[in-house]
């Protein structure tokens, strides 16, 4: 049955007055009744243990990505449900983290995480809920190694569904890089003083650390020379431009040729290309490979956020969010057939078993995560 | 009651929404960071209640947080003096304006109908490679490449003056607009040439709103973190994005919190030294 909001039962009032089939005094009383019974219920509502759910917060990486969800999932839920979807926007993992940590519970409900690192962070500070797994049917459809990275860190448990998969590679603007080059440098093209000023590379500490040991020649879900690693991230910093700090950024300096090579998220580095820009991308051996998931929060409407997980995963909607936002869907390609142009994106992988990428260890990451990216910000800034 | 006990407690009373705005929306959340400050963060990115002094030893011991905040207070001095060179001469104008004065006041008021950050983000668009200066450059064949103009602290300054520039010219005009502008015929009748009249009547009695510009500018531009963040290179850090990163990337709010206190006590000293030698008054006027 479609659920209806208050607005709706008051228009729908104000047309049977309208129409005569009400008196004015029986409109007003039951106005009256209505303001009255909401200011007495108010303070009690959050005790509720089934009140009804008129909205569901969810919170992602915005631009193309925001703009897919908004148009193929969130829009036809809403109108399927009745129940609106606020979506906002963040930077990374970490600046949400930070919003969600300042925050009461309930307030976020579903976030786009990137990597179980970031599952295992929000699961250790006690932020994970439990889904029930039977009222998302379409999870059947999701890649099996996908689900099961996630249940070994929260127990056998799911917080999340995993939704879509990607990889951060090398990006390089064709006019001045050509592709034999990149394939020939790899990650050692990001501290060729040869593009000096011309290239730039996500804030981030994991990416950095990532590709500094590319850079070193060490494996980096394990590096073991970690003073070489500082060395080559600061030899990437005194030849870079700019660091960048969200998609958009870094697609406005591809774009306007302010720098002709980064590393970039591959649907990001796939816009552009659909956008006409002579950009390359090159995934280079063990290059980051992540896999992203719809992660609800403790304290969250579970029964509504499940119906939103499960419609998401629906395969007309996780197809259509894929396409639009340029990443492959979780989706397992033995069990749905994905269309045309999915099998087209970057780091697809038509056997569904990912063998082919390297997921970051998340034991690894966040056992020297507060260590590494305290060290990262003052290498960072010429330390 | 008596009336005296009356009249006693009426400012008070009337001034109490404001105190309690005051209270409830500064004074208690600066508690809360002042207690924020001395817990620790856990290796998981939990806070750990307590007493520890940790965080206020790193800040103040650690080269790193002392040059960068001398790098912020630099680039805040040199934006509050360009600011002061190119506020003066237009301030001076709008002052002395016969009958448009309205017109260039609402002017000056435009910028800020438009978003800080977006003021910030549309010097790329001119300084940009593909920017509007370079192509201008390119067409005339001034150049024959592309400068590379963003991402140093050059532009960082720039944006800062964009942005502070209004604040300094409105205090400074507030300042000439209260002079008597006879005073400056008088020192001319008796024989001051015009530079002279002003050099040792109008400069000297304008000095309280330049003053007041300035520590306005200072205060602002040491605070910011978007500026550096959208203009600046890798280098170009300030001291509240050092309180940024901690707070947001490193989940270090204990840190993060001693970090914004050292910079609000630092400033705050400063607004302190305006304040027994020049007085808030003159602020108020420029604010207002």
């Amino acid at each position: 049955m479609k659920k209806i909001d208050n607005t709706t039962r008051y228009e729908r009032l104000r047309e049977r007055y309208m129409n005569g089939d009400l008196d004015r005094r029986g409109f007003l009383g039951l106005i009256g009744a209505a303001g009255l019974a909401y200011g007495v219920q108010t303070p009690f509502a959050r005790y509720a243990n089934a009140q009804t759910v008129s909205q569901v917060r969810f919170d992602g990486w915005g631009g193309v990505v925001s703009e897919a969800f908004r148009k193929y999932a969130f829009d036809p839920y809403t109108a399927d449900t009745g129940i609106a979807v606020v979506d906002g926007t963040f930077g990374g993992g970490d600046e949400y983290l930070s919003r969600v940590k300042a925050s009461q519970p309930g307030e976020y409900n579903i976030a786009h995480l990137s990597g179980v690192f970031d599952y295992a962070r929000y699961h250790n500070l006690g932020l994970s809920s439990e889904l029930n797994e039977a009222n998302i049917p379409n999870l059947q459809y999701v890649i099996p190694k996908l689900v099961d990275v996630f249940r070994k860190v929260s127990g056998g448990a799911l917080s999340c569904v995993p939704y879509d998969y990607g990889t951060t590679g090398l990006a390089y603007n064709r006019k001045y890089i050509s592709d034999a080059e990149m394939q020939e440098k790899g990650a050692k093209i990001l501290i060729d003083a040869a593009y000096k000023g011309k290239i730039a590379g996500w804030s981030d500490w994991r990416t950095r650390i990532w590709f500094a040991s590319l850079q070193t020649g060490q494996d980096p879900n394990g590096a073991t020379d970690m003073d070489a690693v500082w060395d080559a991230i600061r030899a990437h910093r005194d030849l870079s431009l700019k660091y960048w700090t969200s998609g958009a950024e870094l697609m406005s300096l591809l774009a306007e040729e302010e720098i002709y090579v980064t590393e970039g998220w591959s649907g990001r580095i796939y816009a552009l290309q659909e956008q006409g820009h002579d950009i390359g991308y090159y995934d280079p051996p063990n290059g980051y490979g992540w896999q992203e998931c719809l992660f609800v929060l403790k304290g969250s409407p579970m029964e509504a956020c499940e119906e939103l997980l499960n419609f998401m995963l629906a395969p007309e909607t996780s197809i259509a969010v894929a396409e639009g936002q340029n990443y492959p869907p979780a989706l397992d390609p033995n069990k749905v057939d994905l269309g045309a142009k999915i099998p087209t994106l970057p780091a697809f992988d038509p056997k569904g078993t990912l063998e082919g990428l390297t997921f970051a260890d998340p034991a690894y990451w966040n056992g020297h995560e507060a260590d590494w990216s305290k060290t990262f910000g003052r290498v960072q800034k010429g330390y | 009651m008596s009336v005296e006990a009356r009249e006693a407690r009426q400012p008070w009373i009337l001034l109490s929404p404001a105190l309690t705005a005051v209270a409830l929306l500064l004074i208690v959340p600066l508690c809360f960071i002042v207690v924020y400050s001395f817990w620790l963060r856990t290796a998981t990115g939990a806070d750990q209640p307590g007493f520890f002094l940790d965080n206020w030893a790193e800040a103040l011991t650690d080269p790193f947080y002392r040059d960068i905040l001398i790098n912020t207070l630099k680039i805040a001095a040199i934006t509050t003096l360009v600011c002061a060179l190119m506020g003066y001469p237009s301030a001076y104008f709008i002052a002395r304006s016969n009958g448009n004065k309205a017109i260039l006041l609402l002017l000056l008021m435009l910028p800020f109908w438009i978003s800080y950050i977006i003021r910030t983000m549309s010097w790329i668009n001119i300084l940009g490679v593909s920017g509007a200066l370079n192509s201008f450059l390119l067409w005339t064949g001034i150049i024959s490449e592309p400068l590379q103009m963003l991402y140093n602290q050059a532009t960082v300054i720039l944006g800062l003056v964009h942005f502070l520039l209004p604040f300094m010219i409105l205090n400074i005009f507030v300042s000439l607009d209260g002079i008597d502008v006879t005073l400056e015929d008088a020192a001319n009748s008796l024989g001051a040439t015009r530079w002279e009249s002003f050099l040792q009547v109008t400069l000297p009695l304008s000095l309280p709103g330049l003053a007041a510009g300035g520590l306005l500018c200072f205060v602002l531009g040491a605070g910011t973190y978007i500026t550096p963040l959208v203009l600046g290179g890798p280098r170009d850090a300030m001291f509240a994005n050092l309180v940024f990163e901690a707070i947001i990337t490193q989940l270090n709010w204990p840190l993060g919190s001693a970090l914004s206190l050292m910079l609000l006590v630092v400033l705050g000293l400063l607004v302190a030294i305006y304040n027994r030698y020049l007085g808030m008054a003159q602020l108020m006027k420029g604010l207002g």
